[in-house]
């Protein structure tokens, strides 16, 4: 054929079919996060015994819309003394490294579509947990370079906290990724959730793992109790004290992705990801046919992230911040102690099993 | 030219613009940045080598915890391009001899190599999870477990100066 068709042998549809799936799961993402600021209100106008936002639209629907719109119309100020080019990298970095986490998140099984086989996992790598972690190690640099080149103390002081306590509490999950890991025996989320179909959930077989993992996402993803980086009756606003316009919108939307991207994670690794609970997925494929399955399994898969995310705003807002040396002590002398020892019990009984109960 | 050739090229120059980066910018803020983006481009080396688990291992490691570290010491000891000290010519000269006699041992060393081992293989899955475990708890299980103690006594040897002067005060 002609030259310039083999020069590039890629597979156009695959190239096509992924860039779609990318395109769609970035647009979930993003709308999950702006709908979620609207939960967040709401759900502490609910705890709090308020109406929370009830002006734009019916029921306050549209107010995420009319404060992105209000971000996109502000101005745009960058300090006089700071380094511009860093300025903008921080934000930018920390959306992209949210967004990133997405990729090898199992979405649904997969679909029939033209009588092609669409795979709803934009890319099953078979590290993905390794993937994920590298994402997560990697998610400080926003912070970090946004609240040094902000060229202000109080932001410095927020980017110290946040490098700081993400490493410490980086450790830990580490540790129970460890435990994790020898029960399922592979890295890929893929097949993480395929055995989980089968069997029992991970978090039966790890409750303590689980716990920690989740100490471990709200110290990740700057919640409360963990937000001393944007402490505001401290450090007024943090490593983005300085920012304003749609440069804070990314940093306050990141944490909102990363909410999100976390409750898939655990999810995915805990409780048994786009999994159908109670019901056998292999039958009910024999009964409505694959697409529909995919469908409503990606449905289920959705729900429960729905149901951490509300979790993440439910602690938000009935526990108070940690202290900086009781963060600290519960990362290092508690936290990873405890993974340690679960990974210990973890390997001590699958040994056994494999010995058949036997010493 | 195939993709992984056009990658592969990609990426070697970007390893080395970063890495002149990381020498040549006047601000540490920048060199350390420069320095992920090297580490960077060294993974997907290792991608195209098919060695996953060694890609994301490096970037773990060094982008995610090393690299952070060294960004927190630079950042709180506040060096500014105006505080640099200035270095005379002849270090800089000194500098100059020494880097390029490193670079003719190395290329002498792979020059004179067997072309086994110099030569990026493809299709290999040395550099997958399970073959590298395996290799290392199996055939290099002592080393590996020597370097585990090693970083062991790092760590307590890093706490024990930290505490110095609490150990003094109590004597």
């Amino acid at each position: 054929m002609y030259q310039n068709q083999i020069l590039l042998a890629i597979d156009w549809i695959l190239f096509t079919e992924k860039l779609v799936l990318i395109i769609v799961v970035v647009m979930v993402s993003l709308f999950v996060a702006m709908y979620s600021t609207y939960a967040e209100r709401k759900v502490a106008a609910f705890m709090q015994d308020r109406i929370g936002p009830n002006r734009a639209g019916p029921f306050g629907i549209l107010q995420p819309m009319a404060d992105g719109l209000k971000l996109f119309f502000k101005e745009e100020i960058v300090p006089n003394f700071s380094s511009k080019f860093l300025f903008i990298l921080g934000p930018i970095l920390a959306m992209l490294t949210a967004i990133m986490v997405s990729a090898v998140i199992p979405w649904g099984d997969k679909l029939f579509i033209f009588g092609r086989e669409v795979t709803l996992q934009i890319a099953d790598i078979n590290i993905g947990i390794l993937y994920i972690f590298g994402v997560v190690s990697l998610g400080v640099y926003g912070i970090m370079i946004g609240g040094w080149a902000s060229n202000n103390k109080f932001s410095l002081l927020g980017a110290m906290r946040a490098a700081s306590q993400i490493i410490s509490y980086e450790l830990a999950l580490g540790i129970t990724l460890i435990a994790l890991l020898m029960i399922t025996g592979t890295l890929s989320l893929n097949e993480m959730v395929a055995q989980q179909k089968d069997n029992l959930w991970n978090i039966f077989l790890q409750p303590l793992g689980f716990l920690i993992f989740l100490i471990c996402a709200f110290a990740e993803t700057n919640r409360t109790p963990f937000d001393l980086p944007e402490a505001e009756n401290e450090l007024m606003g943090g490593y983005h004290a300085e920012y304003s316009s749609m440069k804070l919108g990314f940093y306050l939307f990141a944490e909102y992705v990363n909410m999100f991207l976390s409750g898939a994670v655990m999810t995915t690794l805990y409780f048994g990801g786009y999994d159908i609970p109670f019901v056998n997925d292999a039958n009910l494929v024999h009964i409505i046919g694959q697409n529909w399955v995919t469908i409503i399994e990606g449905g289920v898969f959705f729900i429960k992230i729905c149901l951490f995310i509300f979790f993440f705003m439910w602690v938000r807002w009935t526990v108070p911040r940690f202290r900086y040396d009781q963060l600290m002590n519960l990362g290092w002398k508690i936290l990873l102690p405890l993974a340690l020892f679960n990974m210990l019990v973890t390997g001590a009984l699958i040994l056994l099993r494999q010995n058949h109960w036997h010493f | 030219m195939e993709i992984t050739q056009i990658l592969f090229w990609f990426l070697s120059a970007l390893a080395l613009f970063g890495a002149i980066g990381v020498v040549a910018s006047k601000n540490p803020i920048y060199s350390v940045l420069c320095l992920i983006i090297v580490f960077f481009a060294i993974s997907g080396h290792y991608v195209l080598m098919n060695a996953q688990f060694l890609a994301i291992v490096n970037i773990i490691v060094y982008a995610g915890a090393i690299m952070v570290l060294f960004l927190f010491v630079i950042m709180l000891m506040n060096l500014n391009a105006e505080t640099e000290p200035m270095k005379n010519v002849y270090m800089k000269l000194a500098g100059v001899i020494s880097g390029l006699t490193l670079m003719i041992v190395l290329v002498a060393a792979l020059s004179h190599s067997d072309s086994a081992n110099t030569l990026m293989r493809p299709g290999t899955s040395v550099g997958l999870t399970e073959n590298l475990g395996k290799a290392l708890f199996n055939q290099y299980v002592v080393p590996f477990e020597i370097s585990s103690v090693l970083f062991l006594s790092a760590m307590v040897g890093a706490i024990l100066i930290g505490k110095k002067d609490v150990v003094k005060n109590r004597i």
